[in-house]
């Protein structure tokens, strides 16, 4: 029963790594974000330390964003989509598993850079941890949401902005209650917790909506 | 059958090759299809059943429909009107969910071998036995062989030619067993043995119990076929309609 999914999850793993670096591609992008800001800024490490939270989470967005137009489209330009969806197995499952795939394929080596990187915003071990933990519970969030735009666009030449258009403000829950955990364990008196929680619940949220609506979009572009 | 007009039945021609054909428990029945698609009547009320063994030819002119009836069975294509059932399959399927697809695209991951190509289909498909149909399940490397390339089982995808990619398309039915074959131009970009193989594995199809719907241009020499025919009768109508001769 769940030889399949795992045959999928294995699959999607192995395309996403041969094919062109989508993780590597990732991180730089990332990596571009976050070193342009301070140049921007200017040299107030205060200032820096202060919004360097906020920036990693802006950052893994617009990183996140960049890969997931290919999700789905890929597998509907070669036909692969079709038989996916005749191959009698749950759609919306099909859906996560796939999104679980791009998300450690790309989702995970930003949490993973995102320490390296916040040496760069003069962040304390204290705020690395706490927004390396916010990114980690937060960004499947963003990859499920984002496969919502990702198969309401499959059939697109270009459907990357228009993507990114349609993520970027269901995506905002899920940056302002990032962004509070990791401001909350650096400032004391506000709980770190409450805004945390928020945040694995809204994932939770994502992937039980994401797949769904992800799945009804799929079924329709088939026509 | 009797409720559309501009369809007559028609039986198998070629009765003594296939002895199920007598007695049929599978059963592929289309009622009263109807398909619109961008906003244009594909065709309307287009209907037909197809008995376990048969194979049923659809021709017609470019553009009249043959494949949107393809993709339709598969499921791919919503209804406008009208109903598919298989009598006899699995009761808790949908019928498309017991039919291969062999399209125009051969749903091949280039950076993928071709073993790993086979295998993920495989696993993915669920394989859909009826009781009636005894399709048996080949090995990958199995139906590589059968296919003629087994060479390149360990070559990623990207390097097969257009044919191989398509062999290797086709072999994907064999791993997985589903009664009803959906083929949509199946001899493109096939040389002549390969075209030769295919009739092979059709009518070995129909001789287990298969069904298949095919959509060609060339004559294909399977064992019990019917034609369904689908041409424009009069251009003061609409929507063009379909014959069985």
């Amino acid at each position: 029963m769940t030889g399949w999914a795992l045959d999928l999850f294995q699959r999607d793993l192995k395309l996403s790594v041969r094919i062109g670096g989508s993780a590597l591609v990732g991180v730089l992008f990332f990596l571009a974000v976050v070193t342009v800001i301070p140049f921007g800024v200017g040299p107030d490490l205060n200032l820096l330390a202060r919004i360097g939270p906020a920036i990693l989470w802006i950052g893994a967005l617009l990183a996140t964003l960049l890969g997931l137009d290919r999700v789905f489209q890929a597998d509907r330009e070669d036909g692969t989509l079709d038989l996916m969806l005749m191959a009698g197995r749950p759609l919306e499952l099909v859906v996560l598993i796939k999104c679980l795939a791009h998300w450690v394929a790309t989702g995970l080596p930003l949490v993973i850079a995102a320490p390296l990187l916040a040496i760069f915003l003069n962040l304390e071990p204290l705020a690395m941890g706490a927004v390396t933990l916010t990114l980690l519970a937060g960004t499947p969030a963003l990859t499920l949401i984002g496969a919502i735009g990702a198969s309401l666009t499959v059939s697109l030449r270009r459907g990357g902005l228009l993507l990114a258009v349609l993520v970027v403000p269901l995506a905002i829950p899920v940056l302002i209650f990032g962004v509070s955990a990791a401001d909350a364990a650096i400032h004391d008196p506000v709980p770190f917790l409450t805004p945390f929680l928020i945040l694995c619940a809204l994932t939770l949220i994502a992937a039980v909506v994401g797949p769904v609506a992800s799945a009804m979009a799929l079924r329709f572009s088939a026509d | 059958m009797e409720n559309c007009p501009c369809i007559e039945a028609a039986g198998p021609i070629n009765k003594t090759s296939f002895i199920l054909a007598w007695s049929p428990v599978l059963k592929l029945i289309a009622e009263n299809l109807t398909i619109d698609r961008g906003g244009r009547r594909v065709f309307q009320d287009l209907s037909f059943t197809l008995d376990q063994g048969t194979a049923l030819v659809v021709t017609g002119a470019n553009g009249i429909g043959k494949s949107s009836l393809l993709r339709t069975l598969a499921g791919l294509v919503s209804l406008a009107g009208g109903d598919i059932r298989l009598e006899g399959g699995q009761a808790d399927r949908l019928p498309f969910e017991q039919t291969h697809y062999f399209g125009h695209q051969d749903a091949v991951k280039p950076a993928l071998s071709v073993l790993e190509n086979l295998t993920f289909w495989r696993s993915f498909s669920a394989a859909t036995p009826a009781d009636v149909f005894a399709g048996k399940t080949v090995a990958p490397l199995e139906a590589l062989e059968l296919l003629g390339i087994a060479h390149t089982a360990h070559l990623p995808a990207a390097y097969l030619s257009a044919g191989q990619k398509r062999r290797l398309s086709l072999s994907r039915l064999l791993v997985t067993p589903r009664p009803i074959w959906l083929m949509d131009e199946p001899t493109s970009a096939l040389d002549k043995a390969s075209e030769k193989q295919l009739l092979d594995l059709m009518n070995g199809h129909l001789a287990s119990g298969g069904l298949i719907v095919t959509a060609t241009h060339t004559d294909l020499a399977l064992d019990t076929t019917s034609i369904l025919h689908m041409r424009t009768p009069d251009p003061s109508e609409i929507a063009p309609q379909e014959m069985l001769s």
